[in-house]
Order: structure tokens, then sequence, then C-alpha cells
């Protein structure tokens, strides 16, 4: 059962209908605790594009060999060995990003939103599809994680990228790691108002 | 070449031999010792009376952590107190007092007496304490803001919120055991540590399909209650964060046990929390945008704000 969407549609729908963070409510470790500024989440979210383009072609490209009873664990161990290849490289050529995100970039294998997709779209529908709905989850991610950045990092110390904006601090709580519950929660009720404003507007 | 280095080993069976009834009597001199108050500080208690001079200086003493002989640690100073048997000795940087430390004075008396001793903390304690700072101080979900998507999905009932910790408690522990023996005598003795990862969720896997195995044919009553949460314990990322964390610091196995129940009883615990208020919150009247999920982060961010009053407790 091929899907009957273009390749644009399903990059979209990974960014916006079906966003990894605002809208599954999934991968939300990453998105409390290291979204305190932009780069950061623009670092955490190219491992996760790469790791969730990279498995998703692997899963389309094998998954009529691989058994279902044995499927969660194929799909474990594929991420696992992707998640490998971007943890030593990224150590390797980026070492001082790497320090920064410490653990979180060896936890993208426990990351639900991958083995989801693998579960849902990759394991059905074939390679080039699945590509294209990597790319837009990865994308999805990684705008989630930006936007969440761009709230904390401009509100906590009033920079963007490290680049004095404000030039004063409003909110210095927001750069607390425990801050990130709390951000997170309030984008989401402002997304929910937007969304209620807008069908109210629609229906007038 | 050859002669040269049999001589030296005989050189220093002789000196061990000699040396060993000195060690020995060296132990009946001392009568306690302890971690000092401060971070950098030995407390030793010796059995007699001892000379100031002798004692005080620092010249005399050799102290190393067990694991490096290699490094001595550099001495501050030593001071006897008035009673002429109770020594403190200051370190220029501070102990790391989760390891034994080996000293050794020397010239202790006239006759030059050689004392040679171990200082640790009670072991059980050091069980304890990792197994408290796992459960509350660095609770995995509230301060290390780890395994948040299992924690928001099971968290609206308290019936699936015991479920679910139960079953990821089991899981962590049974499968932490089995990391920590694949790391300590299979990754780390043949040089595979960058598979780390990989042969770390590999065992997760395993181990929650033999629990879904074994417990579908042995005990279908516990399979209904429990089975469904079995899968999720795969996307929680508690589950392989402990056995980075356990091969980072090199824990022994009863640390690995109490750091993996820690790690599943704070689970439990922050479900549990979590549940009680979401179950109330149902019946308030919340603002419409709020409903469901932000409010459940607010009130997590609530709970993480409390438990960071737990932060800085030293438990022994």
């Amino acid at each position: 059962m091929a899907t009957d969407k273009t390749n644009l549609q399903l990059v979209v729908n990974g960014i916006l209908n079906e966003n990894p963070i605002f809208r599954l409510v999934l991968s939300m470790c990453p998105a409390v605790g290291i979204s305190t500024t932009v780069m950061n989440g623009f670092m955490l979210g190219i491992a996760v594009l790469f790791v969730q383009v990279c498995s998703s072609c692997t899963i389309a490209l094998f998954k009529n060999v691989i058994h279902p009873r044995i499927r969660i664990p194929t799909y474990t161990l594929t991420i696992a060995t992707w998640v490998t290849v971007i943890d030593m490289v990224l150590a390797a050529y980026l070492p001082e990003a790497y320090a920064k995100m410490g653990i979180f970039i060896k936890l993208i294998v426990a990351f639900a939103i991958i083995t989801m997709r693998l579960e849902m779209f990759a394991s059905k529908e074939s390679v080039n599809a699945s590509f294209w709905d990597g790319i837009g989850m990865g994308l999805g991610f990684m705008f989630g994680m930006m936007a969440l950045g761009f709230v904390r990092e401009l509100l906590g110390m009033g920079t963007l990228l490290g680049y004095d904006v404000l030039g004063f601090k409003p909110l210095l709580f927001f750069v607390l790691p425990l801050a990130g519950f709390f951000c997170v929660g309030l984008m989401m009720a402002f997304f929910n108002y937007i969304e209620i404003v807008y069908k109210r507007a629609k229906r007038a | 070449m050859n002669t040269n280095h049999t001589l030296r080993r005989i050189l220093l069976s002789l000196v061990l031999l000699l040396g060993l009834p000195v060690l020995a009597q060296g132990q009946e001199l001392i009568a306690d010792q302890d971690f000092g108050k401060g971070p950098n500080e030995i407390v030793v208690t010796f059995a007699g009376t001892v000379d100031r001079a002798m004692v005080e200086d620092p010249a005399n003493y050799r102290v190393y952590e067990e694991q490096d002989p290699d490094i001595l640690l550099a001495l501050e100073s030593v001071v006897l107190a008035a009673d002429q048997k109770t020594a403190t000795l200051t370190f220029k940087e501070p102990l790391n007092a989760r390891l034994s430390h080996v000293v050794t004075i020397s010239h202790l008396s006239e006759g030059g007496g050689t004392a040679a001793f171990t200082v640790m903390k009670p072991y059980l304690g050091y069980l304890f304490s990792i197994l408290i700072g796992a459960l509350l101080i660095n609770n995995f979900v509230f301060t290390k803001y780890l395994g948040l998507c299992v924690f928001f999905g099971t968290s609206k009932r308290k019936d699936t919120a015991k479920g679910m910790g139960l079953t990821f408690t089991m899981v962590i522990v049974v499968s932490a055991i089995m990391s920590w023996f694949f790391y300590q005598f299979i990754l780390k003795p043949y040089g595979l540590n960058f598979l780390q990862i990989v042969v770390f969720i590999g065992l997760v896997s395993l181990t929650v399909q033999a629990v879904d195995t074994v417990l579908r044919k042995v005990n279908p009553a516990l399979f209904n209650a429990f089975g469904v949460y079995l899968v999720l314990v795969i996307a929680n990322c508690v589950i392989i964060a402990v056995p980075l964390i356990l091969a980072d610091n090199e824990y022994k196995f009863w640390e690995s046990f109490m750091l993996a129940l820690g790690a599943g009883g704070g689970f439990l615990l922050a479900l549990y929390l979590m549940s009680s208020v979401r179950e109330r919150m149902e019946l308030a009247n919340i603002p419409r945008t709020f409903k469901g999920v932000p409010i459940a982060f607010i009130v997590a961010g609530q709970f993480a704000l409390a438990f960071l009053g737990f932060s800085g407790l030293v438990i022994f």
C-alpha cells in the first residue's frame, strides 16, 4: 500500500501536521533537556535527521525479509548502528558541540519518534517515500528544537546564536534546565490558542 | 641482563620479607582512621601518644588512591591535637571520598617505626548513597529530563503508572546487570567500546522479548496486566542511559545494581506522583488552551522545581 502523497507533501507533513515535538508529543527528553540555545537545537536536529533518514531507508529496503515477530529488535539495532556512526563522527569532527550535548546523542537510540516512524511508515512504504518522510520528520524535529531554543535563548539570555540582540536579560529563569518543562507547556498552549482562534475566524 | 633481573627479584623479595613484619607492627600503632569533616582531610587516631615533631612533618607521609599508586597526593599540613593522639592530615586538593586511600607513615618514632593503613568509607553506606542518589537527588525524570515520552504517556491514571513503573524497574535491573557483565568481561577486555550503544540496546530488546515470551506462557494473568507496558520500555531513554552511566563511571557489580534499582524506583516514584496530580486535575476547571498535555508539562516543571531542593544533599 503505497502512499498517495507527493514528496513535498511528505516533507511538509513532518514539519507541520505531524510535527514530532508539538503535535505527536514524542522525543520530549531533548526538547526539555538541552533546548537552551538555538545552536544546540540545530546540532541535535542534524543528528536526528541523519539517523531518521538512514534508518528509514534501511528498513524500507529490507522490509520484506524482516520477520514480523522480531521487527522491534531489528528496528532498534538498525537505529543503534546509525547512532553509533553519527556519535563517532560528531566526537571526531565537532568535539565542542559534542561535549555540550553530552549523553543525548547516544540517547537518540531510544527516541520514540524514530522507532514510531519505522513502524508506522518505513515498514510499509517504498524507499523513496520513506526517504522523504524521514527528511520531513527530521526537519520537523529540528524546527521544533530550534523554536524552543529561540524562545529560551531570547528570553533567558537576550541573545540569538550567541549574538546580543536585546541588550538585557528579560527572564533569566528560562536558561535553567528545568524551565524546559514550562517553556514546552506554554508554547503548546500558545499553538493551541492559535488553532482555536484560527478555527473561530474560519467559521465566522 | 638475565642475572641482573634475577638479582633484582631476589632483592625485592628480601625487602618485602623484611618489610612485612614492620607493616604488621604498624597496624597496631593506629587505633582509628577516617575521612575528616572537610573535603580534604583525613583524621588518624594513634594507639598511644606519639612524638609531635615526627608526626607533624609532612615529609614522613605517602598518600595515594588505591587504584593509582603512582600518583602521590600533595599534603598541605599535619596537625596533632592536644591529646597527642589525634592527627589531622590536610591535603592541598579535595579528596575523592568514594575511593579508598592508602596512607603510609614512616619515622613514626625514634626507632623508625612505619605504619600503613587504608582509609575508606563503609561500603554499604556508599551503596545506599548511590540508591538514594538515583532515586531522589538525581531523579532521572525530574533532574535529568530523561524518559519523558513514556512519563507523559503513562501518567494519566494511577493503575497505569504503577504497572508501568513496576515493569520498568524489573526490566531495567535485569538489563543493567547483563550490560554490566557484557561491558566488564567482553567489551572492555577486547577493546570494543565503540559497540556500547548497539550491545546495550540489543540487550534491552532481548530482555524485553524474553520477559514477554516467558510471561505469556508462565503467567497469562500477569501478562495481561503488564504486557502492554513492555513495548514502551524500549522507548524510554533511561533504560539506555543507565548502562552508559555505569560504563562511564566503571561501577562495580553492586553499585550497578543499586543504580539500576534507584533509576527504576525513581521512575516509579515520579510516575506515581504525577498520576496522583493528573487524576485530580481532570476535575479541575482548566483553560481550554492548557487542557491535556500543556498543563501536564507545567505540573512536571513544578515537580522539577521541588526536586531541585534535593540537590547538594550528601548522605555519608
